[in-house]
């Protein structure tokens, strides 16, 4: 094996060395750009590392290549920076999680349109053999990567539709459809095998990539519609994954350092969220591609064999009055309060109690909302700092010493059955024990529906527990007028 | 570069990429994903070795696609993370 560093045989062929420095500079931007978000304080200069990552990858490539059409080019890039920077400027917070599974989909689609490009024009991509022949490595590579970029694109369009409400929510169940997707997985990769091992120019061999591309399109789909709405954290994330493996894929292809390290990084970062989101629902990762959780929600809840339990319901000059005789709070905001959009009005709250001389805190799962980190941007957003707010592990113990825990559009990450009752969908889940609070507030829009996993929940009916029941910003505001 | 170089970048980058997203706080799981997502848009140097290097017309115009697919990501990307870190601030004191 003859290795040269400045005549790159096989791959990235006449790629000069400086430029694979840059590229590996590139990479090396990247993995700071995510170092530096260990810490907020630090995390806005890590995203500049990532700029000036991408903008010393994105020179290196116009530089080291013929570019006859920069015309073209610059279009293309005007074109898709404008409509990126309007969309990143224009999106509410609370539609973040559409709006990544969105941009999950194009770097997706990118990836099948690089990998159909290579494919066509391979002396460019440099992965030819003397013979003219594609090598059958970076057949190999191809393969994977126009499949897995379909699967992140089909994928993410669901993800996007269910998270946006243009689909609903439920899960979507096909008979059958673990062995549909078995099959079409075996085929996508007997499809790539056979595509390696045929000669250029054979018959079919040009519907052999397409049909990877447009099977693994199918099965993008086929995965995604059978996932419920409270399991969305764990597709995104894995969506987010497989858009780094996608990039990573091409990277092989093009024998290019800075996508490999991207892809390796943006791959495991998804991975690592997708695990963190299971563990936090106790659930394994099978289980929530599988899909069908919370299918029965609706069946199940209406059908009358919930007991009717007594609760206490309060009005907000109730909760405004226990509120400012308390000495600690904590409240506990799930997916309910940005629907509502109730993050400004709860920090107004915040900050009364506050000037009452209240120590107020905020307690955060790891899977409330619909993304990872997701009431964090909205709760920041609202300027609530950063310092007030914590994670499960860090608080739960708070709960004891605590005079009211005031719940807030959450519902399971609160339910004491995930700790005591066995026959639970959500047993062992870890949860907050806000049981152990002397006083709690509990504001939920009505007493019929239930969360996402379906279950009736004790909280409710605790002698402690007082039910808030009313829109979530319209409950908020008005125990911020009863506490002025 | 050979195929046992790119495999050895590409598995110790996983290693890399392991311990630094452990290590990214919780609170930032969301700008997390918007900013690898603008850093998975690298992808767009193919798409500009497509567009640049016309030896096929379709997949010039392939590239030239992706190059606009990608550029949503890169700018969107780190445009709506820079929003984003932009609201995080500690308590005034």
């Amino acid at each position: 094996m003859t290795f040269s560093i400045l005549s790159a045989a096989a791959h990235g062929g006449g790629v000069p060395a400086w430029a694979m420095l840059a590229y590996l500079a590139a990479g090396v931007f990247f993995i700071l750009a995510l170092r530096g978000l260990s810490s907020p304080a630090t995390s806005r200069a890590g995203n500049r590392n990532g700029m000036i990552g991408m903008a010393i990858a994105l020179v290196t490539t116009l530089v080291t290549h013929d570019i006859a059409n920069i015309v073209e080019i610059a279009i293309a890039l005007a074109i898709g920076g404008a409509i990126g920077v309007v969309v990143a400027r224009r999106i509410a917070m609370t539609q973040m999680p559409e709006l990544v599974a969105g941009f999950h989909s194009l770097v997706g689609l990118a990836a099948v349109v690089v990998g159909f490009g290579a494919w066509l024009d391979p002396q460019s991509f440099g992965i030819v053999d003397a013979a003219g022949q594609i090598l059958a490595v970076s057949r190999i590579e191809l393969g994977l990567g126009i499949a897995i970029g379909a699967i992140t694109f089909s994928g993410s369009v669901i993800a996007f539709m269910k998270l946006s409400g243009r689909m609903s929510g439920s899960p979507i169940m096909l008979p059958g459809r673990h062995v549909i997707n078995l099959g079409t997985l075996a085929a996508i990769l007997g499809l790539i095998a056979l595509y390696t091992v045929s000669p250029q120019g054979a018959a079919g061999e040009g519907w052999m990539v397409i049909a990877v591309a447009i099977l693994a399109f199918i099965i993008g789909f086929l995965l995604i519609i059978p996932i419920g709405g409270a399991d969305m954290p764990v597709v995104v994330s894995m969506l987010n994954s497989y858009s780094g493996w996608a990039a990573a894929a091409m990277g092989f292809t093009l024998g290019n350092t800075a996508m490999i390290i991207t892809g390796a990084l943006v791959g495991s970062s998804g991975a690592i969220l997708s695990y963190i989101m299971c563990r936090a629902m106790n659930r394994s990762f099978i289980s929530v591609i599988a899909g069908g959780f919370g299918a029965d929600a609706g069946a199940g809840g209406g059908g009358g064999a919930r007991e009717q339990r007594p609760y206490k319901q309060g009005s907000a000059e109730d909760a405004a009055y226990m509120l400012e005789q308390a000495e600690k709070v904590i409240i506990i905001p799930g997916y309910g309060m940005a629907v509502a959009q109730a993050q400004h009005a709860l920090r107004e709250m915040g900050d009364k109690l506050k000037e009452k001389g209240v120590e107020v805190k905020y307690a955060i799962h790891p899977v409330a909302g619909r993304m990872p980190g997701h009431m964090n941007v909205l709760l920041a957003e609202a300027s609530v700092p950063y310092d007030e707010v914590f994670e499960l592990e860090d608080i739960n113990s708070e709960f004891a010493q605590c005079d009211v825990a005031f719940i807030i559009g959450a519902n399971d990450v609160v339910n004491p059955a995930a700790k005591t009752d066995k026959s639970s969908p959500i047993y062992g889940m870890p949860v907050f024990d806000v049981d152990k609070a002397k006083q709690v507030f509990f504001i939920k829009r009505s007493m019929g529906g239930v969360g996402y996993a379906g279950v009736d929940n004790d909280v409710f009916y605790m002698n402690q527990t007082v039910m808030l029941l009313a829109d979530a910003k319209k409950m908020v505001e008005e125990i911020v007028k009863s506490l002025d | 570069m050979d195929f046992i170089s790119i495999l050895s970048i590409f598995v110790l980058a996983c290693f890399v990429g392991y311990y630094v997203v452990w290590s990214v706080t919780p609170a930032l799981h969301t700008p997390l994903m918007a900013v690898t997502n603008a850093i998975s848009s690298v992808i767009i140097v193919g798409a500009l070795i497509a567009s640049a290097e016309a030896n096929s017309p379709i997949a010039k115009y392939l590239g030239l696609f992706g190059v606009v697919l990608a550029a949503i990501n890169i700018f969107g990307g780190f445009a709506v993370t820079e929003r984003m870190l932009a609201m995080y601030k500690k308590k005034e004191k």
